[in-house]
């Protein structure tokens, strides 16, 4: 038996690749969807992955680092590093900011990260693709290469100005962010120092506050002065394990004898995927969803016209004696075909766009092949309508009168 | 052989029921012999249609008898379960317009009738050639419909209603949309094909051209047949 669609399709081939690229066009730009959403997901793991933490200690209570600020003495870490199962800790910031590099800015952000040899303390970039680490304790950044940053960039964070020794890949903030790696204490100081005007209406407030400004009491003035101008706070410490430890034993001890909290890597994925990117994955499910039904309604749409402009050749084929079934399969494989055109176009169409786009986009062959059976399901559902109206077509409508 | 490759005897056709119901068919009788061709001629709403597509088995009956060759497919009520493949197997259609399938290469458009009733591909295409090279349109045979002339298109109709070797063809208004040199050849092919294929033909027409070529013509009015002789006249 020849394939009536088939040949339906070669006959009409011109509105048929038409069609498909144009549902092609629509379902790649669900795939990229699904590829913004899963990219997301991919920064938030390359985020913890190159951490290299085993586990975050944050401000009691708070969500931090990412989901929410976070702050902590930075001398918390040197207890951590004394509790069983601790084999290193580092203090490190995190800050979004727009970095400036001459006239423009880039949104990045700016990760502060203790004086280490590479390797040792986590929380530095895991690898380079380009230059050095950070040797020197002050002024010198390590910039993610999608930034736009090259080795040799002078780079302004606040007020000071940093020179760009190294560039690494994959080093995004939960957002897709670039990363932008500096000395823990130019971070600290990024982060928390307060600009002259502040600081000098800050000591007149000080200066005119009698519990300060002790007639006398020489010296507490000069040492609360002190005391504001320093900042002595981190946003996490990060904490790798010696081998063999559990994640959550050591977690729990730290909880109890630090009062801190401690989230451990599935927790903190957990925190990231579930809490930070929850809404722009909703955001994105109402989108796909939209996109399926718009997709379905297309489908729907031409494969109901293509079988309307063949209701008499219908007819004559159930005069003639074709089953019901021979004609619902025509149209059925049709619907499937314009599917399988517009899936193949989309998915290259999507390929093609991925490097397009702003942000990290994933695609990956497991939602590709969600994708194509989605495709075909909508196709066959979307062929459903027509089906029906072809089977009710009346073949004495072949015959005159 | 049977000596009838279609005998109707007191067909009746009523729509709708109570006092809304019509008679389209109040008596029809008509028997035609393998390789035979009649003509079925009657004014606007006599019935042709209704009794075509009864024939047709496309509409059921309301009550007589019906015998295609040797068998009774319908005695007040129809005795064939598979109503299309009765159509597909034992009647060939000839349409006013040839709806051919435009899809369909001239050769698939005859052979796709055995190809759905089984018949492998090959000899399905084999079987539509020779009918093609009988109706001298072989050389068309890989054409579109649509690179088809009216009278060609007609013909390979004619082709695709012969393809099974039905018992009976119901020909419908054949010649409608021909001139008429056309139509006549359209009619010397059906009477020449009724002949050499043992096929009882009706030929349902208004055709003033073509009647007086029927040996045997039967008049339907008011849902009625009446029969009578043809001029039989020999082709132009």
């Amino acid at each position: 038996m020849i394939s009536l669609a088939g040949r339906d399709i070669l006959h009409a081939w011109g509105k048929f690749a038409f069609t498909g690229v144009g549902l092609g066009l629509l379902i790649g730009v669900t795939l990229s969807m699904a590829g913004v959403y899963r990219g997301m997901v991919d920064d938030g793991k390359a985020l913890l992955d190159n951490s290299g933490a085993d586990l975050w200690v944050v401000q009691q209570d708070t969500l931090g680092p990412y989901a929410e600020s976070s702050s902590l003495a930075d001398d918390a870490y040197r207890g951590i590093l004394t509790m069983p199962g601790v084999a290193a800790a580092a203090n490190v910031t995190y800050l979004t900011m727009q970095v400036r590099k001459g006239e423009r800015d880039v949104r990045a952000m700016v990760v502060g990260i203790a004086p280490a040899l590479r390797g040792v303390a986590p929380g530095w970039p895991p690898y380079l693709v380009a230059g050095r680490q950070i040797t020197r304790s002050h002024y010198e950044a390590v910039a993610d290469v999608s930034s736009g940053f090259a080795l040799g960039d002078r780079l302004a964070i606040r007020r000071s100005q940093y020179t760009v020794v190294g560039l690494t890949r994959r080093m995004v903030s939960s957002s897709g962010d670039p990363m932008v790696f500096i000395p823990l204490k130019d971070a600290q100081e990024a982060q928390f120092l307060k600009d002259n005007d502040a600081i000098w209406q800050s000591r007149r407030r000080s200066e005119a506050n009698p519990s300060f400004n002790r007639p006398g009491v020489p010296g507490l003035f000069d040492a609360v002065i002190a005391s504001q101008s320093s900042n002595a706070s981190v946003n996490a410490v990060l904490v790798t394990l010696k081998p063999g430890q559990a994640p959550d034993v050591v977690a729990e001890s730290i909880r109890r004898w630090k009062r801190l909290t401690v989230y451990t890597r599935a927790q903190m994925e957990g925190i990231l995927v579930g809490k930070l990117i929850a809404t722009s994955s909703r955001q994105i499910g109402m989108f796909l969803v939209i996109l399926a039904i718009v997709s379905a309604t297309i489908v729907a749409f031409i494969i109901y016209s293509l079988t309307m402009d063949k209701i008499r050749e219908i007819a004559v084929l159930k005069l003639i004696g074709t089953r019901n079934r021979t004609i619902a399969a025509m149209i059925m494989q049709q619907a499937v075909a314009l599917g399988l055109i517009g899936f193949a176009v989309g998915k290259i169409s999507a390929t093609f766009a991925v490097p397009i786009f702003p942000k990290y986009v994933l695609l990956t062959p497991l939602d590709a092949l969600a994708g194509l059976f989605v495709v075909l399901v909508i196709c066959v559902l979307a062929s459903l309508v027509s089906i029906r109206m072809a089977l009710k077509v009346d073949p004495a409508e072949a015959i005159g009168g | 052989m049977s000596d009838y490759g279609i005998r109707i005897e007191g067909l009746r056709k009523r729509y709708g029921k109570g006092d809304t119901a019509v008679d389209a068919l109040k008596d029809v009788n008509m028997q035609v012999a393998p390789g035979e061709v009649v003509g079925l001629i009657g004014p606007s709403g006599s019935g042709k249609s209704t009794l075509l597509k009864s024939l047709g088995a496309v509409i059921e009956p309301s009550a007589g008898r019906m015998v295609l060759g040797e068998q009774v497919i319908y005695d007040d009520g129809w005795k064939v379960r598979d109503l299309r493949a009765l159509r597909r197997d034992k009647i060939g259609f000839v349409f006013q317009a040839p709806y051919l399938i435009p899809f369909l290469d001239v050769t698939d458009n005859v052979a796709l009738l055995p190809m759905l009733a089984g018949v492998a591909n090959a000899q399905a295409r084999a079987r539509a050639l020779e009918l093609l090279t009988a109706l001298d349109v072989q050389h068309r045979a890989r054409a579109m419909p649509s690179q088809l002339s009216g009278g060609e298109q007609q013909r390979v109709a004619i082709a695709r209603g012969l393809v099974n070797r039905p018992p009976v063809i119901l020909a419908d208004e054949p010649t409608a949309p021909l001139d008429s040199v056309r139509a006549m050849a359209v009619i010397r092919i059906l009477n020449d094909m009724a002949r050499t294929y043992e096929t009882a033909i009706i030929v349902v027409t208004h055709d003033e051209k073509i009647i007086p070529t029927f040996k045997r013509i039967y008049h339907i009015r008011d849902g009625v047949t009446h029969e009578e002789a043809g001029e039989g006249r020999a082709f132009a």
